[in-house]
């Protein structure tokens, strides 16, 4: 009796609390002014989740939407944790990078996602599926909307086109954070792009040696935002790491141009011209780095010791 | 006691000295460039110290991802294409952050309890439950 009492009350404990998680999450609001009424990106690839591997399938969905050919196979390698039979967040931003794209986590709101389905870049998104404390973790891709029935569009699962209303995606999404995944192809942005956390997770990449793809993405960044002193920097060393030195340089240049008080910048210059084996200019470089001082010193001390070093041999 | 102490704080000490040794050894090639990241995060005077931090939680996520079965042969990479404050929420809160599978996956009376959730539209875990769209 007692049991039947008290699984009574914890069964209306789980429904209660359900439903104040659930009034308590607003519908979202949708600026829907400047969105088509329809959008499907019908080309996203559908790869069906074998058991437990939601993070690999739906990794592999957007990657190859964005021009890098991968399997949800080989992405178990990368991204799967067999103990938790699932795949953390921040392996998914680390296997993007290993696969030379830019991880671009969105602003948490309904609308950034929108605003990239309909520039056709597919979302992938995190959902809870269960309860707050009672968490299904879940992870599925964005492919579309309908703002008629206030729908989404999914790659979901084992179900190439699941239909969610806004609201029942909004609560499921909202016990998440609202964490939403965007990864598009090299030589475009996101449209809802915010340039410092863009950068940002540019300059992650080429902190892995990707100089290629990140020069690409630097390249995309400054069509967007020409004067962005952070995206011509990393062109710059972009360059450099791909050993076009004379390309660093001038990115470098270009940027000293507008901002000449940049010791960094004089810097990295000094370095490209020292592997042009321009003693002189290099010379000249290293002096107004170490004149600015600042954070940079230790840097522009080093590179003066590597630039006697080598124009002495 | 003082012998296994001894010992452990020379393991600790080559231990830790390994790791020193890799963070000077690996970016020596370009140790006068400054990087797109120290521009951005203007870090460039913390960024000696914060390495050794670095390098400490990296093994501490290397191990906890042994721990839940990746593969030795896998791990390395695995770490090593963590940025570095991604390395730093892993290894703060690993065990905390979930991790997303197979919703179809759970126990049997938490599949019944969601179930029940899930027809009354609470929760929306099963794709064979008729869900009304609002």
């Amino acid at each position: 009796m007692v049991n039947m009492r008290a699984a009574r009350l914890w069964l209306g404990g789980v429904l209660l609390s359900g439903i104040v998680a659930c009034a308590s999450l607003p519908v979202p609001h949708v600026d829907d002014s400047s969105l088509t009424a329809h959008v499907e990106l019908t080309s996203v690839a559908f790869f069906p989740q074998e058991d437990h591997q939601c993070g690999p399938a739906a990794l592999a969905t957007v990657l190859n939407a964005a021009g890098a050919a991968v399997t949800p196979d080989e992405l178990v390698a990368q991204v799967y944790l067999p103990a938790r039979q699932g795949s953390l967040q921040l392996e998914l931003l680390a296997a993007t990078r290993r696969h030379a794209r830019v991880p671009y986590v969105l602003a948490p709101q309904l609308d950034t996602v929108l605003h990239e389905v309909a520039a056709g870049h597919p979302v992938l998104v995190l959902q809870n599926l269960g309860l707050s404390w009672l968490p299904v973790w879940h992870y599925a891709v964005v492919v579309g909307f309908d703002l008629a029935p206030r729908e989404l569009i999914l790659r979901s699962g084992r179900e190439p086109r699941a239909l969610l209303g806004f609201a029942e995606f909004e609560r499921s999404w909202a016990l998440a954070q609202h964490w939403a995944l965007v990864i598009t192809p090299l030589e475009q942005l996101p449209v809802t792009a915010d340039e410092t956390r863009y950068l940002g997770a540019v300059a992650d990449l080429e902190v892995q040696h990707q100089f290629a793809a990140a020069a690409s993405a630097y390249t995309a960044a400054l069509a967007r935002w020409p004067g962005s002193v952070a995206a011509r920097f990393g062109l710059g060393n972009s360059r450099y790491g791909l050993g076009q030195f004379t390309q660093a340089e001038q990115a470098y240049r270009e940027l000293l141009a507008q901002h000449p008080t940049l010791g960094v910048v004089w810097n990295n210059l000094a370095m490209s011209l020292i592997a042009q084996r321009r003693w002189d200019d290099a010379r000249d470089a290293v002096r107004h780095a170490l004149e600015l001082g600042g954070a940079t010193a230790d840097a522009a001390r080093a590179t003066l010791s590597e630039l006697n070093a080598q124009a002495g041999q | 006691m003082i012998m296994l102490r001894k010992r452990l704080s020379t393991i600790v000490g080559c231990v830790l000295a390994s790791f020193l040794f890799a963070s000077v050894i690996l970016p020596a090639a370009q140790a006068q460039m400054v990087g797109t990241d120290a521009l951005l995060r203007a870090q460039q005077m913390q960024q000696e110290r914060a390495a050794v931090a670095t390098a400490l939680e990296r093994a501490d996520v290397r191990e906890a991802l042994l721990n839940y079965g990746v593969d030795p042969a896998q791990v390395q990479a695995r770490v090593e294409s963590l940025s570095t404050d991604e390395v730093h929420s892993l290894a703060q809160n690993i065990e905390q952050l979930p991790t997303a599978g197979d919703p179809l996956g759970i126990l049997l009376f938490v599949f019944v309890l969601l179930l029940i959730t899930d027809i009354l539209g609470l929760t929306n875990v099963f794709p064979f439950v008729n869900h009304k769209h609002r």
